[in-house]
């Protein structure tokens, strides 16, 4: 939000109703969140946050490894499903020999890691045969690697892989892996790590972006290559974060509601920060600048001397690793794996959120990933509570963010198409007519 | 070896490597002691099934839309016209002509929207037909929970709303279309009524992309530019031929529920256009051309795969689900296939 706002004054050709269509389902959110708390009755605002905070954790790095792919012109990426799945058989690995703990937290990501550089070097080559078509190309990936997963955990594992049968993971047959896996002790293994309270966390972290305010204000040349901020931009973000620094410290002081708001895990939070930090470091490298030209314009970067095609591959591939991290993060978070559906809705909650965040196919950023991670996952939880006090169903509720799921999918990236038509028709003059004559 | 290369050059990878397979299958049945006169019939009755759904892809295909990834839209418009032939208490063949009219209405206006949205979004179709679908299932859930629909055959036992299946049989509309005029050669059982129904309904399409009305549709198709500066209003073609296909998938839904003994409400169209996509893929069909010929014998090969591999794999590997993820495997591996052959792929 407070970047939206940071556009909104640095923007001299501001044009109202182009910012609406630009933001639309972001607004239709931040409309819907705000109805949802009038309507629903029995929401607190300690189990609200207890919630949203919980599922944020959980999601915020699925949703950040989309960001390398659309800079890079690949479009949002559906096959992070893909990536999930290499999450998924790490953790069946590690958890068939029965190891726990960070270390087993770790190991798995270490033996995801080169899984998911497989599989993610094969999309980038498949993506680039389907240029044009990577995001349905993407899609069907996704179930496609779903069906070779399946193989993998139903049939592979026992019949070609030797297991021990009587292994509580595995069937009563001997092939295949059981329906759901116990995470064991790698359950909240990082969140474990270190928690701090949530108020103190939040006052601290307002605190300081407050004093990082003042300081890109009023000291300019110390604040090395950002712009100075506006007046108004200031008035915003200073006023906001200084709010909300003194609002947790009075709760502190009282004791109120907002002190009872689930623990933050400084671990996750911390990886969540690193890949942040990553994201944006990359695209200062040669690396990262090869991306966003790819993104522009694929023909300009080939006669630059960019391999196009390698580069888009790259681009597949940290997406996918990052993607399986995610994974497995996610899943310490939740403590079971359920091996057959855990990953088929991880492409889609993951691009739903970063569109809702104000993201496009062409133009992704880690504040939109965040807000938009924050934004959705906070639908999803006032869904149902608002289909139960509305119309006395919460199943409606349910049905309701489903649709919103891929509804708002479906609507961004229509929106989208339909606006690069349109300004494309401003730009050139039309083709058939060029054709004709 | 030559000869093997000349006849996947003619056919296609898909249809060879995915007709190979089923032909393996077939074998393998056979010697397994499977009843192969059961297997064929039982093929026979779900290509009839299918059959109209498969033949929706064609309008789109031809008009250049590519593949139909929005099935979900004309089977919900079928779907609903059935709910509310239902709950006016209709029954056997009334419910089921009432039911088809009706979705022509309703999957007029629907294919109407789509088409639009479709002309809207000109180069990402199938990205945006997808999620449409998508959508207008999860809007339709919600429809069928909150629409007041009364009649107690349809409704759960508990609470407001439709239930997930509704059974025909208590419609009296159960596998009659086929059971019409239905052949039975000892086990060998040919479901006369759907099989003339879609061998009609490919006549009809073939009738009509023959008509001026049908060639204007082809030209935008195959060089929408060329068919612009021909006077030819190419929008309009296209929604023409989104409406079509939508039509063509409400009416299919009919068909398939008849045959199925149940209509499925909820998720269950979710993931239709997949297999239907899949099945005119592997006829021979790509993204931008397509004919009459590739639906029947996609159909054909695929729904004879998914029927024959079951009782196979079952029976090999007991207790595994192995041939619904072959199918998997086979129609998401099919459709990426035709997806790297789509016109704008390749090196940039």
């Amino acid at each position: 939000m407070n970047e939206l706002l940071c556009k909104l004054t640095g923007n001299e050709q501001f044009d109202g109703k182009e910012w609406i269509l630009d933001h639309i389902v972001t607004i239709i959110f931040w409309v819907f969140i705000i109805l949802g708390f009038i309507l629903s009755d029995g929401v607190t605002i300690n189990w609200f946050l207890t919630e949203l905070c919980n599922r944020f954790y959980r999601n915020a790095f699925l949703v950040l490894s989309l960001i390398i792919p659309v800079i890079a012109g690949l479009g949002l990426n559906f096959g992070i499903t893909v990536g999930a799945i290499a999450g998924q058989l790490a953790i069946i690995f590690v958890r068939y020999f029965d190891m726990g703990g960070i270390g087993g937290f770790a190991l798995a990501m270490l033996l995801s890691t080169p899984i998911a550089i497989l599989i993610g070097w094969l999309c980038g080559i498949l993506y680039n045969k389907t240029r044009g078509q990577e995001m349905i190309a993407s899609l069907i990936v996704g179930y496609f690697g779903n069906g070779v997963y399946m193989f993998i955990v139903l049939f592979v594992v026992g019949a070609i892989i030797p297991v021990a049968a009587e292994h509580t993971m595995i069937l009563p047959g001997g092939v295949g892996v059981r329906m759901s896996v116990d995470m064991g002790s790698i359950y909240y293994a990082l969140e474990n790590l270190l928690q701090v309270k949530f108020a103190p966390f939040m006052a601290g972290v307002s605190g300081l972006y407050f004093i990082w305010t003042v300081f890109k204000r009023f000291f300019k040349k110390l604040a090395i290559g950002e712009k100075r901020m506006s007046n108004l931009g200031f008035a915003l973000n200073g006023g906001l974060s200084l709010a909300l620094c003194l609002l947790f410290v009075y709760q502190i002081a009282t004791e109120g509601s907002l002190t009872i708001v689930r623990k933050v895990p400084i671990g996750t939070v911390a990886m969540i920060l690193l890949l942040a930090l990553f994201t944006r470091w990359i695209m200062t490298t040669k690396l990262g600048q090869d991306f966003r030209a790819c993104g522009q314009n694929q023909h300009i970067a080939e006669s630059n001397g960019i391999n196009v095609n390698r580069t888009r591959i790259i681009a597949t591939i940290i997406s996918t690793v990052l993607a399986a991290w995610g994974m497995i993060l996610y899943l310490q978070n939740i403590g079971t794996l359920n091996v057959y559906t855990a990953h088929t809705n991880m492409g889609f909650f993951s691009v739903a959120a970063i569109l809702v965040g104000g993201a496009t196919a062409s133009r992704a950023t880690v504040g939109q990933a965040l807000t938009g991670c924050l934004l959705f996952q906070a639908m999803f939880i006032l869904s149902p509570e608002i289909g139960q006090s509305v119309f006395g169903q919460a199943a409606l509720g349910e049905y309701f963010r489903t649709f919103m799921l891929y509804g708002v999918i479906g609507v961004s990236l229509g929106l989208y198409v339909w606006r690069a038509h349109k300004k494309q028709k401003l730009v050139l003059p039309p083709r058939d007519e060029v054709k004709v004559e | 070896m030559k000869l093997i290369k000349k006849l996947i050059d003619r056919i296609g990878v898909p249809t060879f490597a995915v007709s190979l397979l089923l032909l393996v299958i077939l074998v393998m049945a056979g010697f397994m002691g499977q009843s192969i006169p059961t297997l064929l019939s039982d093929i026979l009755k779900r290509v009839g099934m299918n059959g109209l759904l498969v033949l929706a892809m064609v309008p789109s295909i031809k008009s250049g839309t590519g593949p139909n990834f929005a099935l979900p839209v004309g089977i919900e418009g079928g779907l609903i016209a059935m709910v509310c032939c239902m709950q006016l208490d209709l029954s056997g063949w009334t419910l089921l002509l009432c039911a088809s009219l009706l979705t022509i209405v309703f999957c007029t206006l629907l294919g109407y929207i789509y088409g639009k949205l479709m002309n809207a979004v000109k180069g990402a179709e199938m990205t945006i037909a997808t999620y449409s679908g998508f959508s207008i299932v999860a809007l339709f859930n919600i429809l069928w929970l909150a629409l007041p629909f009364s009649n107690r055959k349809m409704g759960w036992m508990l609470g407001t709303g439709l239930r997930e299946t509704i059974q025909l049989d208590s419609f009296h509309a159960a596998q009659i279309i086929s059971d019409l005029g239905a052949v039975k050669l000892g086990k060998f059982l040919i479901p006369t009524g759907t099989l003339v129904l879609f061998a009609l309904a490919c006549l009809a399409v073939n009738f009509f992309f023959n008509t001026k009305q049908g060639y204007a549709i082809y030209a935008g198709g195959v060089n929408p530019r060329f068919a612009d500066a021909s006077g030819l209003n190419n929008d309009r073609s296209r929604l023409l031929a989104n409406i079509l296909s939508t039509i063509i998938a409400g009416l299919g839904i009919i068909v398939y529920a008849q045959g199925y003994g149940y209509t499925q409400l909820y998720n269950g169209p979710m993931m239709m256009s997949f297999p239907a996509v899949a099945a005119v893929l592997i006829g021979g069909a790509t993204a931008s051309r397509v004919s009459i010929f590739n639906v029947v014998i996609g159909t054909f090969i695929f729904q004879g795969l998914m029927t024959a591999a079951m009782p196979v794999a079952n029976q090999l590997f007991s207790g595994t689900d192995l041939s619904d993820i072959m199918r998997q495997i086979i129609q998401n591996g099919v459709i990426l296939y035709a997806l790297t052959k789509v016109k704008n792929g390749g090196k940039s």
